[in-house]
């Protein structure tokens, strides 16, 4: 499988302020990828460099195995639907999306018009009198419409009600399903997504703190609750990312379990409960948390 | 979809389900790949490593380009691997209960009696 997106050992300062140091990491092609984070973290800073918007300040960035950085054919593979895009005052939403055709190789047409009737997008007006969600939507419109090999959503939702926002997600799984590509989305909705991910990268503060397949995350991952004496054994063998106790009982989040714990853990008639990717995120950039990593 | 385990297995056993309770009988084609992800709403390649888990184990196979099927025997085959986990998955539970509140096996076993013959 190819890395379509790579980033080696990269780093961003800004005058005072540092945005990420030494981040590494790759992305398989035609994957959907989650990159999750809190806000600060630096995924907008991140999606900047990834998509040429942006200089390093050192390390490198590869799409498609080249600098995107003013590199037109990359670029133009590359679809990025920013959560604060601005439009001219003046255009309509038609002819924003009049334009799109310009820039995006494979848009799609007939698609597009499709997209504008689900999401109910009023055409003829102009794009600052339009809603916070209605602008959303042309975002997502452009990001489905437009194709492009690589496609990254950076909070394509703000303003989108659950129901515009439900049709987003079925829309993008659907076209993924007959046109696959690389999708990279940043979100805080990270429950509403979890589904969709095939892998989640999270930062917090400048740093990544997990990537993995989200299967993986999820098979590894359990709440183990009981009297403190039972559950005791498997936080002692198990990396333990959250741990809660009330009385006698004990709750425990392990972040590698295996299904020989689940067996033995049910058998011991502990309660084991599964630990949502949101959950999981929340419990590893929680101020100050770190991995309490088991005595053994 | 969500009890804590991966989705691919849940998938695999949802179909697994439907082929025990004989909706999708031997020779039966399954649904594809995506129509599985979209019914989900989950990322089509958990949906195929559910699939791929099922065409693995021999309970369905694959035509090229046309589909998968289930497999001659898939019944039985899934019948006798549900009934080797169901003593970890819901007698030894069942029996952790049990003495927690204080009831024999043989407790167990008359209540278990008297509501199957009820």
């Amino acid at each position: 499988m190819t890395a379509v997106i790579e980033a080696t050992g990269l780093t961003k300062r800004y005058r005072s302020t540092t945005a990420f140091v030494d981040v590494s990491f790759a992305t398989t092609e035609n994957t959907i990828c989650g990159l999750l984070g809190r806000n600060g973290a630096g995924k907008s800073t991140l999606m900047s460099l990834l998509t040429g918007q942006e200089f390093v300040t050192s390390g490198t960035v590869r799409v498609l195995g080249a600098d995107p950085l003013e590199n037109a054919a990359v670029l133009e593979q590359l679809c990025f639907v920013k959560e604060s895009q601005r439009y001219p005052d003046d255009m309509t939403a038609q002819q924003v999306l009049s334009s799109a055709l310009h820039f995006f190789p494979r848009w799609d047409e007939a698609y597009a018009a499709e997209l504008v009737d689900e999401f109910r997008l009023p055409l003829s007006r102009a794009v600052k009198k339009l809603s916070r969600g209605q602008r959303s939507s042309i975002g997502v419109i452009i990001g489905l419409a437009a194709r492009a090999p690589i496609t990254i959503f950076d909070e394509p939702y703000l303003g989108l009600d659950a129901v515009s926002r439900q049709a987003f997600y079925d829309r993008l799984l659907a076209d993924y399903a007959e046109t696959p590509r690389t999708i990279v989305m940043s979100t805080h909705l990270i429950d509403e997504v979890a589904d969709l991910l095939e892998y989640a990268i999270v930062i917090d503060d400048g740093r990544i703190i997990m990537n993995d397949d989200v299967d993986a995350l999820r098979a590894g991952t359990a709440s183990i609750t009981g009297l403190a004496d039972l559950v005791e054994p498997f936080a002692r063998t198990r990396t333990v990312v959250h741990r809660q106790s009330l009385g006698s009982t004990l709750a425990v989040t392990l972040a590698d379990v295996t299904d020989a714990d689940r067996v033995a853990a049910r058998a011991a008639g502990l309660d084991l409960s599964p630990v949502s990717l949101q959950q999981l995120v929340i419990h590893h950039s929680r101020p100050g948390a770190s991995l309490e990593e088991a005595s053994r | 979809m969500d009890d804590g385990r991966p989705i691919f297995l849940q998938v695999g056993e949802h179909l697994e389900s439907s082929i025990l309770d004989g909706s999708l009988p031997a020779g039966a084609q399954v649904p594809s790949i995506n129509e599985i992800a979209a019914f989900h709403r989950i990322n089509p390649a958990t949906a195929l490593k559910g699939v791929s888990r099922l065409v693995d184990a021999g309970v369905l196979y694959k035509r090229r380009g046309i589909g998968m099927f289930v497999a001659d025997g898939a019944r039985e085959r899934l019948l006798h691997e549900r009934r080797l986990a169901f003593r970890d998955e819901f007698v030894r539970p069942l029996l952790a209960e049990a003495a927690r509140l204080e009831l024999s096996a043989d407790d167990v076993s008359d209540m278990i009696r008297k509501d199957a013959s009820s």
